[in-house]
């Protein structure tokens, strides 16, 4: 029997492993990237399972919204990952510290 | 009985305005003779119509008048306009005020020809004049306190008119901060009357000040004090400051700074003269408090008493003036205190003739001994300058109050009055009016003795060898280019017109003005201390009165105050420093006049100084200057400090955001379940 | 009670095949295997959306997600250089304080949520079946109705977001010629030819 809480769990489950990922590879633009990515997978999950389990359409058609806008948002980002790439020849973010105070 | 056409009041008090401004303004283009004309027939005007308003009032049957005729502003209820007051007692003010300084105007176009800025002393007097008269003329207390101040600040751009000597400009910077003393009082005096009576009319504020009476205010913790005495002390303080009483007398010394024709205007006749002038205006409201009346009469006497004999001591010919005034303020005050207010307004009307003549005729003197005004460099001087020595002695005699004089008429019935009254403090006041008759035969014969009588004590040095130095020469004291001579017209002129009422107007208005019911229902007397009616009782007449005085105390004190003089200045003139000697400690402390300066000095001026230093260093620099510097500080060092925060790795804001998510979290499930 | 016990162990395996694919990629060495690793963490939560009768969403997920978004990022790993090896630096240093924060935040989300009382909300019936339509149908009608506007302004973003990508990668050569329409369509008469006067003068002679 699926519970909500198993997708509950589920998605708060990959949310944390996308908090380390992001611990983890400090350096690493890309992967960095691909942890928000997750994150955002761990949200919509959260939405589809409420949607289902209290029969309610808003959560699905929210989830659409969010992939719209991490769609927009991976090509934005990795367009600036490009430039960045281009200009300093390296993703390496330890190297860019530019908006230093 | 008829009404007085509003138009004359309106020339009467616009005309010398309009003169001041055209002589102030266009005063260059219109030059100097220009100036003084415009001024002079702006003022001749309101002379001659205030003469025509007094003669309706007295003779034409005109009644009274008494409208507003222009609002100014409302507040509320509260109603501020311009309108006149003209009965007799305002009437009588208009035409001192207007003919003294019509009679100043023209002796200024003598005694100023040399002076530079002549246009602008011309636009100055005429803008008193305007300011006087608005004084008295006044409805209401408002315009009254418009007067007030404005008669204020041309004395003070006049005492300072020499605005490159530093005594001047220290003399009327104290004359104003002085002045503002008293002011401070006369506001809050004007405020409790609108507060008690809740208007600034005169007319209504004095019809409804039977009410005051039984009404207190708590000032002090416990302690209720009488509407009327808050108010009439409050009153009379304004008038301490602006006519000079003890202890805020000192400006006017020092005010002899001025040309000499302002010290006979301003600070002899007419302005001096405002605060007596407010209080006889008040009586209805200081009739109804013996406490106010104490005060100002203990004041006043103090002020006869002491301030005259300073004048005993001094060698500048106006100081010594200057201090006479002080004393017949005294007496005016007194005469105020004892509910003689037609005595206190008598002897100032005939005061403002004598006193303006002494000081005219010091005048003359000085242009005379080339702006020299140290007595000891003087003496002698009555067979070069003949018209000046008979009006001074006319003036003198008027001053010590010898019989037949107008001085005497109203100096004799204050110290009578004084010996009447059963008020608190009478005998006090008693005591130093009569004694002051004899030091104001001292000082008044000394003066007249060091100035035409005795040796010449200066010398004329050979005109011809001093030509070609210009009048800006400085000689040394008591050394003159050309002798003394008499002075022009313009000058003697207004002596004469002056000498004639110090000598005759006493005979001929005492009756009525000051026995009789002259002046109506403008001054109000309560009957159980009305001591002129008293006095009225066995007054039988101008000459009957004159000769009683020949038998009275004063006059013997007069006589024996001339005797001292004379045989001290005259006879033997060594004597004066023998007495000095002997008398050392009396003469330091009248020399030092009783350490007033001093004592206000140490105490107020530098305590000021201090105190603003107290407030520059701790409460500007330490507390402002460090609130507001010490925050900028503070935020810079945060700043400083938290830009370290912002080290520009991506991680760093990262793992910021997520401490915070996990702290949020944290906090929710620590403080309870949402 | 078969059905939903192999929906259960459908569940079960799927989810295990996420979190596994999801550690895969936070600790993948190879860019290129991080990012297939999360194609796979996709796919198997696309699984999980078609267990709860997603379907729709389901098939997005796969088709934009998988078939544009993660494709873009394949391909920009594998246009940039990136040196593997310097990305990797102090891996190991960093992992105990992510292990950390991930397990700290686990637990206080758990905590927070309350499994316990979501145990007991079961899968009802579909909504969508249960109002006679298909998931798609449900959710566009919902779409274009309710949420047009949101709907209008999300196509709106994905344009400007089009834009911004085409407008921050776009190069201009220094060197390259291209025509500027707008200045051609500016240009007036009088600027296309300039007469210059100039004083007539002769070649100098070369001192020989």
């Amino acid at each position: 029997m699926i519970t909500l809480s198993h997708f509950i769990v589920l998605g708060a489950v990959l949310f944390c492993i996308a908090v380390a990922g992001i611990f983890i590879n400090r350096k690493n633009v890309i992967v960095l990237l691909m942890s928000i990515e997750l994150m955002l997978l761990a949200v919509n999950i959260n939405f589809v399972a409420f949607s289902r389990f209290h029969g309610d359409v808003a959560g699905q058609v929210f989830v659409f919204f969010i992939l719209t806008v991490a769609a927009a948002e991976t090509a934005i980002g990795l367009a600036i990952l490009t430039l960045l790439f281009r200009n300093s020849n390296t993703i390496n973010i330890a190297d860019i510290d530019s908006m230093k105070g | 009985m008829h009404q007085l056409p509003t138009s004359i009041l309106l020339i009467i008090a616009l005309a010398p305005l309009a003169g001041a401004v055209l002589a102030g303004f266009v005063g260059r283009r219109i030059g100097r003779s220009g100036s003084h004309w415009v001024t002079i027939l702006g003022v001749g005007l309101s002379c001659v119509l205030s003469f025509y308003v007094l003669y309706q009032l007295v003779w034409g049957g005109a009644s009274n008048y008494n409208h507003n005729l222009y609002t100014w502003f409302q507040i509320g209820k509260f109603n501020a306009s311009v309108g006149f007051m003209i009965d007799r007692l305002s009437a009588m003010m208009m035409v001192v005020v207007s003919f003294v300084s019509l009679m100043v105007h023209v002796y200024t176009i003598g005694y100023m020809a040399d002076e530079e800025n002549y246009e602008r002393f011309f636009s100055y007097i005429a803008l008193f004049t305007f300011s006087m008269l608005m004084l008295v003329m006044s409805n209401n207390f408002m315009q009254l306190f418009f007067g007030w101040e404005a008669v204020g600040l041309v004395s003070y751009l006049l005492i300072g008119f020499y605005h490159k000597r530093p005594s001047a400009i220290f003399a009327n910077l104290k004359a104003f901060l002085v002045n503002r003393v008293g002011d401070f009082g006369f506001v809050l005096g004007i405020a409790a009357v609108l507060y008690f009576l809740g208007t600034l009319d005169y007319q209504t504020a004095f019809d409804h000040a039977p009410s005051l009476v039984g009404k207190t205010l708590q000032i002090t913790q416990g302690h209720t004090w009488d509407a009327a005495t808050v108010i009439g002390i409050l009153l009379f303080i304004g008038a301490m400051g602006k006519s000079a009483q003890v202890p805020l007398h000192v400006w006017l010394p020092d005010s002899m700074e001025g040309p000499t024709p302002i010290s006979a205007l301003i600070h002899a006749a007419t302005m001096v003269t405002a605060g007596i002038f407010m209080v006889a205006r008040m009586s209805p409201i200081f009739e109804l408090s013996s406490t106010a009346l104490s005060f100002i009469m203990v004041i006043g006497a103090t002020g006869a008493l002491f301030t005259g004999m300073i004048g005993i001591v001094q060698t500048d010919i106006k100081r010594v003036i200057a201090y006479s005034t002080l004393s017949q303020l005294g007496y005016m005050t007194v005469a105020l205190g004892v509910s003689a207010y037609a005595g206190a307004v008598y002897h100032l009307m005939t005061h403002a003739f004598f006193k303006a003549l002494l000081f005219l005729g010091a005048g003359s003197v000085i242009i005379a001994m080339h702006h020299e005004q140290d007595m000891r460099h003087m003496g002698g001087l009555r067979k070069y300058m003949p018209i000046t020595y008979i009006t001074m002695w006319v003036g003198s005699l008027a001053l010590c109050g010898v019989p037949f004089f107008s001085g005497y008429y109203s100096k004799d019935a204050i110290i009578e009055a004084a010996g009447e009254a059963h008020r608190w403090g009478a005998g006090y006041a008693y005591f130093c009016v009569l004694f002051g008759a004899l030091v104001t035969a001292l000082y008044t014969f000394r003066l007249m003795h060091m100035t035409f009588h005795g040796k010449e004590r200066f010398k004329v040095v050979d005109s011809h060898a001093q030509e070609g130095h210009g009048k800006d020469h400085h000689h040394k004291p008591g050394e003159l280019a050309h002798p003394p001579k008499e002075s022009p017209w313009v000058v003697t002129i207004p002596l004469i017109m002056l000498a004639i009422p110090s000598l005759l107007i006493g005979y001929f208005t005492v009756g009525p003005m000051l026995y009789g019911t002259w002046f109506g229902k403008a001054i109000h007397v309560q009957q159980a201390h009305n001591v002129l009616a008293e006095m009225a009782t066995h007054y039988h007449g101008a000459f009957s009165k004159g000769l009683e005085g020949f038998a009275g105390w004063p006059f013997a004190l007069v006589v024996l105050g001339f005797v001292i003089t004379t045989y001290v200045y005259i006879f033997n003139p060594s004597m004066a420093d023998r007495i000095k000697r002997v008398l050392k400690p009396v003469y330091i402390v009248l020399d030092r006049k009783f350490w007033f300066d001093e004592v206000y000095q140490a105490v107020f001026a530098r305590g000021g100084v201090k105190l603003g230093r107290l407030f520059w260093k701790a409460g500007d620099t330490a507390m402002i200057d460090g609130a507001i510097d010490g925050s900028t500080g503070l935020v810079q060092r945060l700043a400083s400090r938290m830009r370290r925060l912002q080290s520009g790795f991506l991680y760093h804001y990262a793992f910021a955001m997520i401490l915070g998510l996990i702290l949020l979290l944290g906090g929710f499930w620590w403080f309870g379940h949402v | 009670m078969s059905a939903q016990l192999l929906q259960l162990i459908c569940f079960y395996a799927f989810s295990a095949v996420a979190v596994g694919s999801a550690l895969l990629v936070i600790t993948m060495r190879n860019s290129v295997h991080a990012v297939l690793s999360l194609v796979l963490t996709f796919f198997s939560v696309a699984c999980l959306w078609l267990l709860a009768q997603a379907e729709f969403l389901a098939i997005v997920l796969i088709v934009v997600y998988v078939g544009a978004v993660m494709v873009l990022f394949l391909f920009v790993v594998m246009m940039l250089d990136i040196n593997q090896e310097r990305m990797r630096e102090n891996f190991i240093q960093y992992l105990p304080v992510g292990i950390i924060v991930a397990a700290v935040m686990l637990v206080e989300m758990l905590g927070l949520i309350g499994v316990r009382a979501m145990h007991a909300s079961l899968m009802g019936p579909d909504p969508a079946a249960a109002a006679g339509l298909s998931n798609t149908a449900w959710l566009g009608q919902a779409l274009y109705t309710r949420f047009l506007l949101p709907f209008e302004i999300a196509a709106l973003i994905l344009t400007v977001g089009l834009i911004a990508a085409v407008v921050l990668t776009l190069r201009h050569k220094p060197n390259t010629r291209r025509q500027n329409p707008g200045d051609q369509v500016r240009i007036k008469h009088r600027e296309r030819m300039r007469i210059v006067k100039m004083d007539a003068e002769r070649p100098q002679e070369s001192e020989s």
